[in-house]
């Protein structure tokens, strides 16, 4: 019988497993209605949006998100992905990364998909690869049903930033692709966090949540302003900086910083996942 | 583990620095006085009661520094500049202003008789105090810092007395009628634009607050409440007025100033925008040239831009270094930064968000070296009735926000743009236009709006600041009126290909506007004359640590892929054992904290039998099939498959099914895809024998139902159908009969017995002792990790009469028996 190492759990083979679990359609499901809701509010929420929504030449008056969001598609994607990385993209991420070894764990399908023999460090390459796949697909998720719904409801008008200027057509694809790849970087950190973790335990939950956790932990820590400059080592101190894509010139320090960090707690994080994996004694 | 060491480790090194850094900054606690300050009113002589903090460093005697806080705030909002003050050394005296926290008395802006009067008694004070370094008796040495409302009074007290010997003001006024109704018409002597959003809050941080609304005028003195009142109901002033304004400002008492003065400006600032810092800058200048001034544009102001607190306390604490203790110096460099805000956080800019670029000498708002063409069309604009939609260009305390908000109105708006800029430029200061304006009625009193947006390249808009410069006409008729104007006084850089706009419009919403609607044309009398100024970078050196990131990430990177991606080791291979399914050698496993699971076994499976391993609970059965399966690693000794040694992922595992301690599925999946998902990741190449699988594990219809659904039985089967995917020459089953029902069993055991007439070999654990002697040819025994015997059943019961198997497992394990429980 023919045996070829290389040949053992394909990508998409782990695709399809991963794919089909609910959790991943409740994630994209609500990738793709926090959007809509969004549009739901502004619409059914008072007149005082409909100024800016059926003309909006004047200016909202307002100061809030939502004024900014209803300036058109470009806007209301940019809203929304801030919305979303404070807390349901973090989540979505840990999710991801978090319960695709844990869970194979609590299955008892872990150990057979590992006496197959599938090699340990490509059953954890070909998991990390379906889990980032899966993630970027929520990102692109929530960008595209932004762009679509913001479209249908706010019309095209180009990007207004709030800190000066307006992007039009291409130029704001452009910056809704750097805010866009700038969150999924920053989100590495998470998704690595969640995965070491669900190469330790076998409790799905304990992976997703302990990285949850500590990315509530670090913003925390991130408020303490006797804390001065540290705070600028901590992860997640430069989640916000894709704010900086929205200059009339892109400044990049921040951004280049925060990557910087995010990549390397992913890669730190991922080699000790590897280590660990690779001399664990499978109990599970 | 080394790399676990090395990590906690690293999380140490960061406890530390967190726990040095907390007590580092642990706060110093002031002692709070209170001071008698000047007297409460005109009519009422007694001396108000000021609450100070008075912060004493550790080297005495030393310079003082009064420190007077913005409006609305008070001692105790001014701590962190006066920890960092106290450690560079200096007796820091921080006070309430009257009016203001737990100070009495009332609010006069800054009035000469009282506030001003106030801070004077403060100097005498530290006159008095053993910690202050005296010039002469009665005569402190003392610097005086404050921001805003506190600025203001800083230039004011360093007018007004002589003791003072350095001044920080930053973002003060120069004179609250100038600030409060601009008029950037120039040689037009008539009150300017009332500023009523931003004249509104700031009065009324007066009226209410933590004292209560008492009456109408709160904590503001009664003269200052019906000024406010009058101005904010008229939209203008009286002589009166404006002299009352004049004397609160600095304005009245800048040509007194010979202390050295650091002017703080910001340009993010509509409240007090840098004109009014320039005219302070000219006022001192030309009355006392030879007093040492400095000018800053920072990037914060009352509009909050990119604030750059840091470095405005180092160039503070410089500047008092510099004229209060000797031997030090600072330069008199004009810097202007020019810095790209962000929306969310306050961090301090970077080095590429802010470049600071300074000049050896401060040049004014007026040095116009550029002219530059714009479009010329004349275009009519309409001022609407009531004054509203009004454009709304900086909100205050928020004026960043202009780029989004200042969406033009185009009916309202004239705009004239100029061609391309062929490099770069910058405009550095306040730039003049004339314009030319008619209407074909008479109107009175004309507000219109100018401002200067700059276009790049791309077509990205920006106005500056949000920053518009009012213009008030007193009439307006068919014959054109010429006027000069002065846009906004701003600091930008712009690049080769943008383009400028010259906008006039008739609505602000942060200013008073006429209620009549009327059409105005507005024409260009003039080219743009735009002032500019001759700035180098500033270096402010490197950065060092971002190097230490990417060296450290590159080390990172290189020993990931280094450890990611290098050879699988070989495994031994014993070609004396090829033909052994399994050869068990000097076995030990040790868990971490636990039991001895196994104790040094050794013994061999032979091939083509049905192999029972036997034990009661804990015996180490379950360890050794996960060892030989490759899951656990041995702490010594070996596992040798067909002349393999085992280890995580040897490729003999391949020949190897096995079901141990229950079935493994994916339970949103149907059973059929378990299998066929399971057997694509094995990576085996010959093609799968599902179907006849599938008739062993007798799902029938359940086969095509989520896995989910099925009862504990049916996953068993599963379970043995999905161990026997491609027929693997040896097939390892721990308690198969585990939830099947006597026929089911029955017809297990035809099947095992078929496996090994096929050339298969079959390892059985069970605790079911009748069921191993009814399929099993050979057994091995094991107890607490050990191995007991081993042998054909036939032989070990051999001699013993009728002895079954359950008697001799007794007999041979003796009486400490779990059996019975499942294993």
């Amino acid at each position: 019988m023919k045996y070829l190492p290389e040949k053992t759990l394909p990508f998409s083979v782990e695709f399809i497993r991963q794919f089909r679990r609910r959790r991943t359609l409740v994630a994209y499901s609500l990738m793709v209605l926090l959007p809509l809701l969004v549009v739901a509010a502004v619409k059914l929420g008072g007149s005082a949006d409909e100024g800016t929504a059926d003309g909006g030449n004047f200016g909202s008056g307002t100061l809030s998100l939502i004024g900014l969001a209803t300036a058109g598609a470009a806007n209301f994607t940019v809203v929304m992905i801030f919305f979303a990385t404070g807390f349901l993209l973090t989540i979505v991420f840990a999710l991801f990364a978090g319960d695709t070894v844990a869970s194979e764990a609590s299955w008892s399908s872990l150990r057979y998909l590992l006496a197959a023999p599938v090699p340990r460090r490509r059953l954890l390459g070909i998991k990390l690869a379906v889990a980032m796949t899966l993630n970027l697909f929520a990102l692109l998720i929530l960008i595209l049903t932004s762009y679509l719904v913001g479209l249908l409801a706010f019309g095209s008008s180009p990007l207004v930033s709030p800190i000066g200027g307006t992007f039009t057509g291409g130029e704001a694809l452009f910056r809704l692709a750097i805010i866009g790849t700038y969150v999924f970087i920053t989100l590495l950190f998470v998704s690595a966090v969640a995965f070491y973790m669900s190469v330790r335990t076998d409790v799905p939950l304990g992976a997703v949540g302990t990285a949850v956790i500590l990315v509530i932990l670090f913003a925390i820590l991130d408020a303490i302003s006797a804390l001065g400059d540290l705070r600028n080592w901590l992860p997640g101190h430069y989640s916000q900086a894709w704010t900086d894509a929205l200059g009339s010139q892109i400044t990049w320090d921040n951004m280049a910083k925060g990557a910087a960090s995010s990549v390397i707690l992913f890669l730190i994080l991922i080699t000790f996942a590897y280590l660990k994996f690779e001399r664990k004694d499978i109990m599970s | 583990m080394r790399l676990g060491k090395v990590a906690s480790g690293v999380a140490l090194v960061f406890i530390f620095i967190f726990t040095f850094s907390v007590s580092a900054s642990a706060d110093y606690l002031p002692d709070s006085l209170t001071i008698d300050g000047a007297p409460i009113s005109k009519a009422d002589k007694n001396p108000v009661k000021l609450e100070v903090n008075l912060y004493t460093p550790e080297v005495l005697p030393a310079p003082a520094v009064v420190l007077a806080h913005g409006y609305g705030g008070d001692k105790n909002s001014l701590r962190a500049q006066a920890n960092y003050l106290r450690e560079a050394g200096y007796v820091v005296l921080s006070y309430s202003a009257r009016g203001f926290g737990q100070s009495t008395g009332k609010i006069s802006m800054n009035s000469p008789e009282f506030e001003i009067a106030d801070a004077k008694a403060l100097i005498d004070f530290l006159a008095t105090r053993s910690e202050v370094l005296l010039d002469t008796s009665g005569d402190p040495r003392v610097g005086l810092v404050g921001s805003s409302y506190g600025g203001a009074l800083s230039l004011m007290v360093a007018g007004l007395d002589k003791r003072v010997d350095a001044v920080v003001s930053d973002i003060a006024w120069n004179n609250l009628e100038t600030a409060l109704f601009p008029q950037n018409a120039v040689g037009i002597n008539h009150p300017g634009v009332f500023k009523q959003l931003w004249t509104g809050l700031f009065f009324n941080v007066g009226l209410t607050g933590a004292l209560q609304l008492q009456d109408r005028c709160g904590r503001l003195e009664v003269t200052w409440c019906e000024i406010y009142e009058s101005v904010a109901a008229a939209g203008t002033y009286s002589q009166q007025q404006a002299r009352l304004m004049f004397e609160s400002s600095p304005a009245s008492t800048n040509e007194k100033v010979t202390a050295p003065t650091l002017l703080l400006a910001g340009q993010a600032d509509s409240l007090f925008p840098l004109s009014e810092a320039d005219a302070n800058y000219q006022q001192i200048s030309t009355a006392n040239p030879q007093t040492p001034l400095k000018m800053v544009w920072h990037s914060g102001g009352h509009d909050l831009g990119v604030p750059e607190t840091d470095r405005l306390q180092l160039l503070t604490q410089e500047w008092l270094d510099a004229h209060l203790r000797e031997g030090n110096s600072f330069n008199e460099d004009f810097e202007v930064t020019f810095a790209q805000a962000s929306i969310i956080g306050t961090n301090q800019p970077t080095e590429s968000q802010a470049q600071i670029e300074s000049a050896p000498k401060y040049q004014g708002l007026n040095n116009r070296t550029l002219t530059i063409p714009l479009a010329p069309e004349a275009q009519t604009i309409l001022a609407p009735a009531g004054g509203v939609p009004a454009v709304i260009s900086a909100f205050p305390g928020l004026g960043g926000f202009g780029g989004f908000l200042s969406q033009l109105i185009p009916e309202q708006t004239a705009i004239f743009q100029s061609s391309k800029l062929d490099k770069l430029a910058r405009i550095i200061g306040s730039s003049e236009v004339k314009l030319r304006i008619s209407s074909e009625e008479v109107h009175r009193d004309v507000v219109l709006f100018a401002s200067l947006q700059v276009i790049s390249e791309s077509g990205v808009k920006s106005l500056p600041n949000g920053l518009v410069a009012p213009i008030r006409i007193p009439e307006v008729s068919s014959i054109p009126v010429e006027i000069s104007v002065n846009l906004p006084a701003i600091a930008i850089k712009t690049q080769p290909g943008d383009s400028l706009q010259v906008v006039v419009s008739t609505t602000d919403l942060a200013y008073r506007l006429p209620l009549s609607a009327a059409l105005y044309k507005i024409e260009l009398a003039s080219d743009i004359s735009l002032a500019t100024g001759d700035l180098v970078l500033t270096d402010r050196g490197q950065t060092l640590w971002i190097y230490a990131w990417l060296v450290l990430g590159t080390i990172i990177l290189i020993s990931v892929v280094l450890r990611i991606f290098r050879p699988y080791s070989v495994s031994k291979n014993r070609s004396d054992l090829s033909e052994v399914p399994v050869a068990i050698e000097n076995l030990v496993k040790q868990f971490k904290n636990g039991p001895l699971a196994v104790n040094d076994i050794s013994y061999k499976i032979p091939k083509g039998k049905v192999v029972g391993l036997l034990g009661p609970n804990g015996a180490g059965k379950t360890t050794t099939m996960r060892i030989i399966m490759g899951l656990i690693n041995p702490s010594a000794g070996a596992v040798y498959v067909y002349g393999e040694k085992v280890q995580p992922g040897a490729a003999v595992l391949s020949r190897v099914g096995s079901l141990v301690e229950g079935s493994g599925f994916l339970p949103h999946l149907s059973g059929r895809e378990n299998l066929d998902l399971y057997w694509r990741a094995t990576g085996r190449t010959t093609t799968s024998n599902l179907d006849e699988v599938l008739t062993i594990a007798d799902l029938g219809t359940a086969i095509d139902r989520k896995v989910r659904t099925y009862s504990q039985g049916m996953r068993q089967r599963l379970g043995i159908a999905q161990a026997m995917l491609g027929m693997p020459d040896l097939l390892m089953l721990d308690e198969p009969t585990n939830g099947l029902d006597p026929s089911q069993i029955k017809a297990m055991r035809e099947v095992l017995h078929r496996y090994v007439d096929s050339g298969g070999t079959v390892i059985v654990s069970s605790h079911l002792l009748s069921e191993v002697e009814q399929t099993c040819s050979y057994v091995i025994v094991m107890h607490r990790g050990q191995l007991i015997t081993e042998g054909e059943v036939s032989q070990l019961l051999s001699g013993k009469g009728n002895m079954r198997l359950e008697e001799f497992f007794l007999d041979v394990i003796g009486s400490d028996l779990t059996i019975g429980k499942s294993s």
